[in-house]
């Protein structure tokens, strides 16, 4: 039986909606749909490798002085580089065969944000999503952690890479110390949680046992990639959160993140923010439950959690009750409308700046919210409103309003939406209503 | 795009409000009394904001030696602080602003904290924000419940305005706000808005909102006029450095939020965040990113103060961050997340010229832990007296609605003139 209601939900709630008769192919049985997703992608991401973007940016940042034009020149090539590779993600995900996975690699990238606000990011920031997000999100969280944390994106945006132990060799000849940005927010953001049960002492013992896990300058081998500095790392036995880890160099912050991936408090803080993301904003105790019970019980395979969530009833039974995010919204009607090059989709990616969501610029460690309430505000509700008649516009002549809302929104659309957009004054107008309405606006 | 090839066109949907709006149910707009002529700004400063290098203790004899490499020099000396009483100074990088404090409109209170003692940004805004004692109280913030306290969200006037494209926790609540940012995307014309309004009937979260954005985008268009506004870009990742147009948003911001505070039918209160303050690396002695950050709080304050015009007078300005930083300089030319630090308050309302608060010292046994600036005065007293003294609201609603358990954090003297 065609269960275009669940093929709906499929979907907007797990993917980025439907593209143009993708809802009745769904509908055939929308959890298998999802579940056949489930598997490594076959070619792992190609595209430029982070580390010798970041080995040129390294360069010249080092020879700014002497030669000043040549790095405004490279600043501007890296620029452009990053926007023409996150503007290449979203239509990427837009156009995906397994949206489901594309979901997941963006909320996981969210939740071990890196950000552009710090511009030694810009030249890492896709290749970090890419090279320690996209191959980990159906395996396991420890590996997913672990490559997340150790990627030069992540060691330079909280700023392990030149932390420093005060009793190291290099502390002699350098006048540097601890830095210890990188193990506050892996054990308040990544793991255990703000109420995981660690104290400010637990933070500098772990940042004492993060020290040395750096970057290789340009001058080095393997320049840009990740780089383990004896000469830096704070000697001697650390206790964190009541396990002490003698002096063992490089592998002591391996074990740290075993312990820290084993943890109940890290089940559940992950199934929290997994269940706030898939089911509601005030995610129901019952979904954290199930997902922090299978994080338990498989050790943190997010393959297994991933199909968990396929699983809660509490998806299926309530429609719409996520707020699109502008990277959402930008993301699905690129879907819906069929738009795969970045020229054909320029004004509905210029969007993602005008509501606020530029790719990888998320404000703090904490990644883009994820409740309705961080979007919907009175002004963003004009902005929305404003990039939907500019779409319709846009997209006017290349599409019929009352044909895409029949292979999108259709399923879960009130009558009077469905009404306003046959009845509207015009095709651009009825194609801007369609964006506008509430079941467009939500997932 | 210029502004003015927006502004013009929303002007045109506001004057014709009318007949449209009536037919689709929109409230007209409706100026009701306000309960205040006095202004009341907040600038949250997020990231944690160094206060011993903003408002530097030049004079105590522990602080060159925590801060080395990132001291900021004495008064005279090149890169110097300016002089604030001969004991603190004020940083370089808000040397425009320095004059501010000899004539009394510039106020530092220092060694300020919030009740929040940990040292998760996330958890210090929120109660920074809340004003409650825990940061899982999310619900409403104390700037909302001071508006349901002076009556500010009756009928259709709008007494509270956040300016940015989200409301922050601090005006969250049950009383309505305002909200306003620069666009630079045709707006939709009052047809279609009208058509969208149709279909949100359903859906409550998004009409409230839209009937919300509608109102205040006629109110701030009326405010700011079309002439001379501010070029409106909020965005800043992207550009080259994120310098130049961060502190043109920031001004664009400032100026926007000051203008329609200085209109007589405008909003009294408003808030709005500025970003860079969480400086773990490079940040710095009289260059570096803390006077980054600084650069911009300034340039937002010189835009404010020249758009309320006469308003000025009648202004106060806080400036609040969730926690302070560590005493000590880090391993990166930076410093980590702290707990006590200055807080600081502007406009012609601030009884300014002299810095507040009581100094803890910064030997090693006077610090908090021993590592952070020993907080001497919680901020919710600094808040509680500018509520209170400036704006009028009762001790009782401070205490019972807008401050709950805070009976400790006791309404101070000498902040405000009035």
């Amino acid at each position: 039986m065609l269960d275009l209601k669940a093929a709906s939900i499929a979907a907007n709630r797990f993917g980025f909606g439907a593209r143009s008769g993708e809802l009745d192919a769904i509908a055939q049985d929308p959890r298998g749909w999802l579940r056949q997703q489930l598997v490594p992608e076959a070619l792992q991401a190609a595209g430029t490798p982070s580390s010798a973007q970041l080995s040129q940016f390294l360069q010249v940042r080092r020879e700014r002085k002497a030669d000043p034009d040549a790095a405004k020149t490279l600043r501007k090539e890296l620029q452009q580089n990053f926007r023409a590779a996150a503007a290449k993600r979203t239509l990427d995900a837009a156009g995906s065969a397994a949206p489901f996975r594309e979901r997941l690699v963006q909320f996981w990238s969210n939740h071990f944000t890196v950000s552009i606000q710090r511009p030694v990011v810009i030249p890492v920031a896709v290749g970090f999503e890419n090279e320690a997000i996209r191959p980990n999100v159906l395996g396991s969280f420890r590996a997913l952690l672990g490559a997340a944390v150790a990627h030069p994106a992540m060691l330079l945006y909280l700023d392990n890479a030149y932390s420093i132990g005060p009793n190291s060799q290099a502390a002699r000849k350098i006048n540097r110390g601890i830095n210890e940005n990188l193990a506050r927010e892996v054990l308040e953001l990544h793991t255990v949680g703000v109420d995981g049960g660690y104290s400010q002492t637990d933070i500098t013992e772990f940042a004492k046992i993060l020290t040395g896990w750096s970057i290789a300058n340009n001058h080095e081998p393997n320049s840009g990639q990740f780089r383990y500095r004896p000469f830096v790392h704070e000697p001697g036995d650390k206790t964190v959160m009541g396990k002490t880890h003698p002096e063992a160099g490089q592998d002591e912050a391996t074990a740290v993140l075993n312990d820290l991936a084993s943890r109940p408090a890290t089940a559940r803080h992950v199934a929290t923010k997994l269940a706030r993301h898939f089911v509601a904003d005030d995610p129901p105790k019952e979904a954290v439950d199930a997902l922090a019970r299978t994080f338990i019980e498989t050790d943190g395979d997010l393959h297994a959690v991933s199909l968990t969530l396929i699983g809660l009833p509490q998806i299926w039974s309530a429609p719409l009750t996520k707020v699109k995010t502008p990277n959402d919204l930008v993301t699905s009607a690129c879907r819906t409308f069929g738009i795969a090059d970045a020229e054909a989709g320029e004004m509905l990616l210029i969007g993602l700046k005008q509501m606020d969501q530029v790719p990888f610029a998320a404000l703090s460690p904490a990644g883009w919210p994820d409740i309705a309430e961080s979007w919907v505000s009175p002004e963003a509700m004009m902005t929305r409103v404003e990039w939907a008649m500019a779409a319709g516009q846009r997209l006017d002549g290349h599409a019929d309003a009352r044909d895409i809302a029949k292979g999108s929104i259709q399923p879960v659309a009130s009558d009077s939406t469905l009404f306003h957009i046959d009845h509207a004054p015009s095709s651009a107008e009825a194609l801007a209503l369609l964006i506008a309405s509430p079941e467009f606006q939500r997932r | 795009m210029s502004l003015d090839t927006i502004i013009l066109p929303r002007r045109a949907f506001l004057s014709g409000v009318g007949a449209a709006a009536l037919a689709a149910g929109l409230p007209r707009v409706v100026l009701a009394d306000a309960p205040t002529d006095k202004r009341f700004v907040l600038i949250i400063l997020r990231g944690a904001m160094d206060g011993l290098n903003v408002v530097p203790p030049y004079g105590d004899p522990n602080y060159a030696a925590l801060r080395a490499q990132i001291t900021i020099a004495k008064p005279g000396d090149t890169d110097g602080a300016s002089d604030l009483n001969g004991f603190f100074g004020l940083h370089p990088a808000l040397a425009e602003i320095a004059p501010w404090y000899k004539e009394g409109a510039l106020l530092p209170v220092h060694a300020v904290a919030s009740p929040y003692r940990d040292r998760s940004h996330f958890d210090g805004q929120d109660m920074l924000e809340n004003g409650m004692l825990s940061p899982r109280d999310t619900q409403s913030g104390w700037l909302n419940r001071a508006l349901t306290a002076l009556g500010g969200g009756g009928g259709d006037r709008r007494i509270g305005l956040a300016v940015g494209q989200s409301i922050p926790l601090v005006l969250r609540g049950p009383t309505r706000v305002a909200s306003w940012a620069p666009t630079r995307m045709p707006e939709a014309n009052d047809s279609f808005l009208t058509l969208v309004q149709a279909v949100y009937q359903n859906d409550r979260l998004l009409s409230a909102a839209l009937a919300d954005g509608i109102r205040a985008t006629a109110a701030a268009d009326q405010a700011i006029g079309a002439g001379n506004a501010p070029m409106a870009n909020a965005g800043t990742a992207g550009s080259d450095d994120g310098k130049p147009n961060q502190y043109k948003a920031q001004k664009a911001l400032a100026e926007a939020a000051g203008r329609m505070l200085a209109d007589p039918n405008g909003p009294r209160i408003a808030a709005f965040d500025t970003q860079g303050w969480d400086t773990h690396a490079a940040q710095g002695g009289a260059k570096g990113r803390l006077a980054t950050a600084l650069g911009g709080l300034q340039a937002s304050l010189v835009s404010l103060r020249a758009a309320l015009g006469p308003a000025w007078k009648d202004t106060v300005v806080l400036m609040a961050t969730e926690f302070g930083r560590t005493a000590h300089v880090n391993g990166t030319n930076g410093t980590d997340h702290g707990t006590g630090t200055a807080a600081l308050l502007a406009g012609g309302a601030v009884a300014g010229g002299k810095v507040l608060g009581e100094w803890p010292g910064l030997a090693e046994t006077q610090l908090y832990q021993s590592r952070d600036l020993m907080p001497t005065t919680d901020l919710r007293a600094v808040i509680k007296t500018v509520l209170y003294e400036h704006l009028g609201v009762s001790r009782d609603r401070l205490d019972g609605l807008v401050f709950p358990n805070s009976s400790d954090a006791r309404v101070m003297k000498g902040i405000t003139r009035a």
